[in-house]
């Protein structure tokens, strides 16, 4: 059973910590008494794990050593589960030779509005900024997959949730611009939970901003292909996330318009196991098919030499 | 509208009711005594009324302005078509699912043009409200939506849609059908419309929901809306994580017509009779004809070519952000 996990949680750009039932300690446990209070073993004794050396995934608890998760591109060995990546291990993944180039990292948020919630948004960014070495919640890249040229906009979860502001708007719409001046077919990797609130009205005029590019891309006869991953959300699924040639997603990955908190509240029924996973979209006519990430390249490769062919 | 005594009252409106009240013991008053003259009194008072309507939308706070939007008297769409046009023939259903009656649209004569209005519709009491779902459409209703501005296309007719939704319904049915793709896809086709759109914030403008009807050459705002990303609420329990912080979500998201007119993403405010346009039908409707009209006219006469062109463009500049130098 998967973790409920809050994702507009993420959207506030503080860390989300998902709690589920079986880590919860168990308040009692009367046939075992801790004698002394506290951490008895001495400093000099504590052994050192290097951090991130094993991962657990959050699917089934298996346990493997992190550099075995990366040779299997962030798949659970044992259940399929598809780890949460960044850009850059797609671009690692898609690209020929790991060879790209990271387009338009120069354009950063700033804080028009002065927008202040519990923390001001512009402290928010300088946070971010220090704490990580992304500029936005998404990066464009570009080169060669099988020798043709390709644009991929990929988002970063991380940052802000992966939410949709004017600096993801620009970078799309540039990125398309890239694509048509190559005359190169653009895929764009989604993982947001939606719009970027600290940015209001002028997040919302993304969508619109984006769909306008992706006419001209479609004028162009250029394909746009839009890959959903865990999770996409609100705005995305609302604009271009919806509007590709293709639309095709990874596997057991969340997708939706509203939240799954949010259309529990209104209908006041529990959803359905399995709502507004790829596979029940995919069910409902809204995925051309399911992409396992181990054969991602290959696939894409495949329907686009299949496009040209 | 609605006449006193069936006039509904907002908090920040109660001065106004008191004084409604006042009128009422005068003209009784009057019944009782004949020959006391209370006429004089009860335009005084009727006189400040109009005062005390003007002196309260001169100063609202974000939050009183989307309270006000919501007003349960507000003109809703299919009021303000049946005042600013005539023979207007309404038109049901996506030709998929259903007809979803949140959402409404048709030709009609505006002026001695054909135009096809579109808009989400609200009901006006418990029944009909339920009916309308409160103005919040499904996928169908944004595919009936798209179907029209297909058909008014197709006969070369203008399209002006009028905005007024809490949201896209969020509801579990609207997920297997696709409400994203739905809203998505109106986007997408709104902009590559090759006649004119011309988009009108009545009252409520929510996200996504407003957005799929929303994208146009001309996009105006009634003085008494509100136009942004998220409702307050919502913002409020995502954000500062309660429900209580509605009024500076409101505040912080600058969401008013001002505000969405001083940032260039809106083009025109239309003023509101005194007090909102929930005070004179009538004068809201003419004054909202008066600038479509004003609109169409500008629009008419730009090849459909270009005004896509500009439509795209128009677009692409929204938005701020920083460039850093380069290396």
């Amino acid at each position: 059973m998967r973790k409920e996990e809050d994702i507009e949680i993420n959207l506030t750009g503080e860390e989300a910590v998902a709690v589920s039932a079986d880590d919860r300690e168990p308040k009692e446990r009367k046939w075992f008494k801790r004698l002394r209070k506290g951490i008895t073993t001495s400093t000099a004794d504590k052994k050192e794990t290097p951090e991130g050396l094993w991962n657990k995934c959050p699917q089934c608890n298996y346990i493997c050593i992190t550099s075995e998760l990366e040779e299997n591109f962030y798949v659970c060995p044992k259940c399929n589960y598809h780890h949460r990546i960044s850009s850059v291990d797609y671009f690692d993944m898609i690209f020929d030779e790991q060879q790209y180039e990271i387009l338009f990292d120069n354009i950063v948020s700033k804080d028009f509005l002065g927008f202040t919630d519990l923390k001001p948004y512009g402290k928010r960014l300088e946070e971010i900024h220090a704490k990580t070495d992304l500029k936005d919640s998404m990066r464009v890249g570009f080169g060669t997959l099988n020798g043709a040229k390709l644009v991929v906009a990929c988002m970063d979860f991380e940052f802000i949730g992966g939410s949709l502001g004017s600096v993801m708007g620009e970078k799309f719409s540039k990125a398309v611009d890239v694509a048509l001046q190559h005359q190169c077919p653009y895929l764009v990797i989604s993982k947001s939970g939606g719009a970027r609130m600290m940015e209001s009205a002028f997040s919302l005029m993304q969508l619109a901003k984006t769909s306008g590019k992706l006419s001209m891309l479609a004028d162009a006869k250029l394909p746009y292909i839009s890959l959903l991953t865990d999770p996409t959300f609100g705005g995305i699924s609302a604009s271009f996330g919806m509007l590709g040639d293709l639309n095709i997603a990874e596997p057991g990955a969340l997708i939706g318009f509203a939240g799954p908190r949010v259309i529990k509240e209104t209908i006041k029924k529990d959803l359905p196991e399995g709502f507004q996973r790829s596979e029940f979209l995919l069910e409902h006519g809204f995925l051309d098919f399911i992409i396992d990430r181990k054969t991602i390249r290959e696939k894409l490769d495949q329907l686009f030499a299949l496009l040209r062919g | 509208m609605p006449q006193y005594p069936n006039r509904q009252f907002l908090d920040f409106e109660l001065p106004i009711k008191e004084l409604y009240e006042q009128i009422e013991a005068n003209k009784k008053l009057a019944e009782k005594n004949p020959k006391v003259d209370y006429q004089t009194v009860i335009q005084q008072l009727e006189q400040t009324i109009v005062e005390k309507r003007q002196e309260i939308t001169a100063e609202l706070t974000p939050w009183q302005r989307v309270k006000l939007s919501r007003h349960p008297d507000r003109p809703y769409t299919l009021k303000y078509i049946d005042k600013m046009t005539t023979d207007f023939l309404e038109l049901h259903g996506d030709r998929n699912v259903k007809d979803d009656k949140a959402m409404v649209g048709g030709f009609a004569n505006f002026d001695g043009e054909t135009v096809m209005f579109i808009g989400q519709q609200k009901g006006i009491n418990t029944k009909t409200r339920q009916l309308r779902n409160f103005g919040m459409a499904n996928p169908e209703g944004y595919r009936k939506a798209l179907r029209l501005m297909k058909l008014a296309e197709k006969f070369n007719k203008p399209v002006v849609t009028l905005i007024d939704t809490p949201g896209a319904f969020p509801g579990l049915e609207a997920e297997e059908r696709g409400q994203g793709e739905a809203i998505a896809r109106n986007i997408f086709e709104m902009i590559r419309l090759k006649v004119p759109v011309i988009c009108v914030i009545i009252g409520e403008g929510a996200s996504g929901g407003a957005l799929g009807i929303g994208v146009g050459d001309k996009v105006l705002m009634m003085e008494n809306t509100w136009y942004t990303v998220i409702s307050p609420e919502s913002c409020s329990s995502i954000l500062w994580r309660t429900w209580d912080k509605k009024e500076v979500a409101a505040e912080q998201l600058r969401l008013t017509s001002m505000d969405m007119k001083g940032f260039g993403l809106v083009d025109e405010i239309v003023p509101e009779p005194l007090g909102g346009a929930h005070w004179d039908y009538d004068a809201a409707a003419q004054i909202l004809k008066s600038h479509i009209k004003q609109a169409l006219q500008e629009l008419k006469h730009i090849p459909p070519q270009t005004r896509v062109e500009q439509r795209i463009a128009k677009y692409e500049k929204m938005g701020h952000w920083d460039v850093l130098p380069t290396e």
